[in-house]
């Protein structure tokens, strides 16, 4: 007989089936990666999970009788009452006394529930997304530096001293002009002392003490270590990418906001932190809520509590603005923020919040996203022309001026990820204006 | 090794529940002197192998064997595997045994060594056994040849997703696996003979004809003519060796459009489905088998005193789980458990032969009061599958402990009616019935390809015999169909027919698409 231990041999053997099945039902896993996302909080969404998909998606068809119909016999164990001849209704739902017949397979109508890891599910979540070129200028920009190596110098602190290469240097030096090691000399010495001061072999102690007088000389001449020698490690400043990053979600929580809205937010606040988390080591969410006055909240005030209120937009931007200032330098944050709101806005903040954003948010922001979310089932009666709304219109005209700002409408669930996509789609220069 | 019995007697193979290879050997040689010395068994030798889960997982989704080629439904499986296991829905099993020489059986790392005993018990003797014994697994299966089979398979069908593309070789293995099933012969084919068969047979034939010989039959007129009529037809579907019920063979023959290599991948899938069939057909059997083995190995190490007392209870308590067969009308119930009535079954047996009643005399005279139970087992195992198993020997004692009953689904009547239970006019219907519910002709869809003329349109006709006017499951005979007539590049057509009046129940049709045909657009 023979053991053979095979829990050491390489996992992941079956990876290439995996990754063969994901690509084969990577329409549907997409599909299910986002309905999934929907039902998570915008701090775990990006977690690993486990989605299902409609079993038919990955359907392996064969050749088996049908469950229904025709004549069939079955049979059960564990029979208690029954005599020959007895009739039974039939029961609800299917054949059989008991369900014996599940399909050959095993594979009944559920879904096939599987377990994605994180990185697969955010790969599939946010393929052929990228963010838009001004992280790129930011990072330049970036005052924030990092000291690194950057070999050797011959000038340098002494607290910078590179003794090992020093001391290299040295000893290369002292082998090339060839200076006496302290043996040789003690040898010399040795050698001296050993011969008797008598004097009988005189010629020969000569000969050695002139040898020893210019050894000792060439010593004396040739340093130990010589300023030559001497090295420093060098450190240059190189500039840091910021690696973190602040998302500010802004909403109008006023009234006119319905439970719909806010949900439309919600899931475009939960892609933009996905995202956002996808590309920055760590990203902090900041949630400001606003109706005439804003308030920095906690995530579940944010969507959950209830307000009312008339609409200033401009404190949302004041507070946002409040919060940067206190805690998120833009030297070493990325600063990116999302607005949702309803379109409503006091007419005579208009003004105020154009100024705000255009001198004090967007210099600041790396990138700037107003959804105005709409009501589900929209419609106006035929004549009617929809009228832009106040924000829209004024927010319009800061896009034009190539502000990094990018505005959507949304009025469904189903438009959000088209939205999101469309913003952050690879190719930048070619979605829309706003952007440009 | 041989003194073990007086020598060891009193000491256990091992205390506690931890093991490591020491103890493995130990158990290993223990139960071998037990299964081969006192039970008799005939193994193949043993390969024992320990994995750990993720292996487990993996060898789960390609059906058990250690090298499989590359596909997206292994993918599959094991995503569902690992999530169910994840989520504590299911557990993994013990074991897994291969039916190869040498028997490779996979155990798990987490097993206690009492469940290592079990498994080894079990897999590497139970198993083995019935491998290397039972007929239809002579019959049908190499266990010399299988891992280098499925290494060629392996290699070859890298080769081809190298030379032809992935895609191609996925859309061929997709049609093909879903023919899977009706890719294997139920009977043994002729061998074409090879010339020195011939030869002696031409001897034979020649001989006999001399010995028969009489002028008289010259004399018989002959009506030449009218043969040559009917034999076009029949030469053609003699040619094409129709009716033909493989399926996939009759693709790989004859399919007018296939490559070499596509052939070839729809030959590696159907040996490897004939190789699982038997299996299929013995699953009561094998189990039954398996498990009787390991409950004899384990009560005998106890006795010899190799086995604890504690490691007997844990060794009981998983036993009783295996073994259990809830009530058709307990939650619990999902079709009756092969490992209980295997088991059962197979105890039963030893029941009659060793203390037979009045009606194991008149049921079973050939075997009640056999001197040696386990001789009569070993029969049992070589020289039947369970069908034929259950229509031997399913006694009215067994059909009482299960309480078995009948229950017939006529969808023409509004009730289900209770056709027999367990009373002396009911033991041999139930026999009959049960033995049929194991029967694959009757589990598996009778499809076959009935004619098919090459020189017209070349549209392939099938049938699917529909035994009891149970038809097809749609939706899965469509795309299952359409897969077939990719692969045979023609029109194809499925009629369902009643064999009773020979009336047509259905039709589905399905014309190519293409794709398998021109993957590479050559």
């Amino acid at each position: 007989m023979h053991i053979v231990d095979r829990r050491l041999n390489p996992s992941g053997k079956n990876l290439a089936n995996r990754q063969r099945f994901m690509r084969r039902a990577k329409s549907l896993i997409r599909k299910a990666v986002h309905e999934s996302s929907a039902s998570r909080s915008i701090k775990d969404a990006d977690q690993a999970g486990e989605v299902s998909l409609p079993a038919q998606g990955v359907h392996e068809p064969s050749f088996h009788r049908s469950s229904s119909g025709g004549l069939r016999d079955h049979l059960l164990p564990g029979n208690k009452q029954y005599i020959e001849g007895d009739t039974i209704p039939r029961p609800q739902g299917g054949a059989g006394g008991g369900g014996s017949e599940g399909s050959p397979d095993g594979e009944g109508q559920d879904d096939f529930r599987f377990a994605l890891s994180r990185d697969e599910f955010v790969d599939l979540f946010l393929e052929d997304l990228e963010l838009p070129d001004l992280a790129k200028r930011r990072v330049v920009d970036s005052e924030s530096v990092s000291w690194h190596r950057a070999g050797y110098s011959v000038t340098g602190s002494p607290a910078n001293l590179a003794l090992l290469r020093t001391v290299r240097n040295s000893l290369s030096r002292r082998i090339a002009l060839k200076r006496p090691k302290p043996a040789d000399l003690q040898a010399l010495r040795d050698e001296i002392a050993a011969l008797s001061p008598d004097g009988e072999e005189g010629d020969r102690r000569i000969q050695l003490e002139e040898e020893l007088t210019r050894k000792l000389r060439r010593t004396g001449l040739i340093p130990y270590i010589d300023p030559l020698d001497v090295r420093y490690r060098k450190f240059e400043p190189q500039p840091k990418p910021v690696a973190q990053a602040v998302m500010f979600c802004l909403m109008d929580v006023s009234g006119s906001m319905t439970e719909h809205m806010k949900d439309l937010a919600k899931r475009f606040y939960v892609l933009l932190y996905i995202f956002l988390k996808r590309r920055y080591k760590h990203v902090d969410v900041v949630f400001i809520r606003h109706t005439h006055q804003a308030q920095e909240v906690d995530e579940d005030t944010f969507f959950h509590s209830p307000e009312t209120g008339g609409t200033v937009v401009s404190t949302a931007l004041e507070e946002m603005q409040r919060v940067i200032a206190e805690r998120y330098s833009p030297d070493s944050w990325n600063i990116y923020a999302a607005q949702a709101s309803d379109g409503d806005n006091t007419a005579s903040d208009n003004d105020k919040t154009a100024a705000l954003l255009t001198d004090m948010i967007l210099p600041v922001c790396q990138y700037y996203a107003y959804l105005e979310v709409g009501r589900d089932s929209e419609h106006f009666p035929p004549g009617f022309i929809r009228r832009d709304s106040d924000l829209w219109q004024t927010y319009t005209t800061i896009c034009k001026s190539g502000a990094p700002m990018a505005m959507r409408k949304v009025g469904h669930r189903r438009d959000i990820y088209p939205v999101f996509r469309e913003l952050f789609a690879k190719k930048t220069a070619t979605t829309g204006a706003e952007t440009a | 090794m041989n003194d073990f019995g007086g020598l060891r007697l009193g000491r256990p193979l091992f205390e506690g529940a931890d093991w490591e290879f020491g103890t493995i050997q130990r158990v290993h040689d223990a139960i071998e002197e037990i299964a081969v010395g006192e039970l008799g068994l005939d193994v193949y030798p043993n390969q024992i192998e320990i994995i750990g889960t993720e292996q487990m997982l993996d060898a789960y989704s390609s059906i058990g064997m250690p090298l499989f080629y590359k596909h997206w439904s292994f993918g599959k499986h094991f995503a569902r595997n690992e999530a169910m296991y994840r989520a504590g829905m299911q557990g993994l099993a013990y074991e897994i045994v291969i039916n190869s020489n040498p028997c490779i059986s996979y155990i798990m790392e987490e097993n206690t060594a009492t469940m290592q005993t079990l498994v080894i018990a079990h897999a590497a003797f139970g198993h083995n056994h019935f491998f290397k014994n039972n007929y239809v697994f002579k019959q049908w299966t190499d266990a010399d040849g299988i891992l280098d089979y499925l290494e060629f398979a392996r290699g070859y069908i890298t080769q081809c997703e190298e030379r032809y593309g992935e895609a191609a070789v996925e859309r061929l293995l997709d049609a093909a696996h879903a023919l899977m099933s009706h890719g294997v012969h139920r009977y043994p084919r002729r061998r074409s003979a090879d010339l020195r068969s011939e030869e002696q047979r031409a001897k034979e034939r020649r001989l006999h004809e001399e010995r028969v010989f009489n002028d008289l039959w010259r004399t018989v007129p002959t009506k030449g003519a009218e043969t040559e009529d009917r034999s076009i037809e029949e030469r053609r579907r003699a040619l094409l060796q129709l009716p033909q019920e493989n399926v996939l063979f009759f693709l790989e023959k004859t399919a007018p459009r296939l490559r070499p290599w596509q052939r070839e991948i729809l030959r590696i899938v159907r040996i490897i489905a004939q190789y699982f069939y038997p299996q299929s057909q013995t699953k009561v059997m094998n189990e039954g088998c398996a498990t009787y083995c390991h409950y004899r190995i384990m009560n005998r190490l106890h006795e010899k005193g190799l086995l604890t007392d504690g490691n007997m209870v844990e060794f009981l308590r998983s036993h009783t789980n295996v073994v259990f067969q809830p009530d058709f009308d307990d939650p619990r119930y999902s079709g009756i458990n092969p490992y209980a009535l295997g088991f059962g079954m197979m105890r039963d047996i030893e029941r009659i032969c060793t203390e037979p009643t009045a009606e194991d005399q008149n049921w079973f005279p050939d075997i009640a009061g056999s001197v040696d139970p386990m001789a009569v087992l070993r029969d049992v195992w070589a020289n039947y599958r369970d069908e034929s198993f259950m229509l031997q020997f399913l006694s009215p004692r067994m059909i009482r402990d299960f309480s078995l009953f009948h229950v017939l689904d006529d969808s023409n009547e509004p009730n289900l009616s209770v056709e027999a239970i367990h009373d002396e006019r009911g033991y041999r219907k139930i026999q009959r019935a049960l033995a049929k519910q194991y029967d694959t002709a009757w589990t598996l869809p009778d499809i076959q390809v009935v004619d098919v003329n090459l020189i017209g349109d070349r549209r392939l006709i099938l049938h699917h015999r529909a035994l009891n006017r149970v038809l097809l499951e749609e939706r899965d005979a469509r795309f299952v169909l359409q897969h077939l007539a990719d692969l045979w590049g023609y029109d194809v057509l499925l009629k369902e027919v009643d064999p009773a009046s020979d009336s047509v129940l259905k039709e589905h049709a399905a014309t190519p698409r293409g794709g398998i045909l021109q993957p590479d657009g050559a």
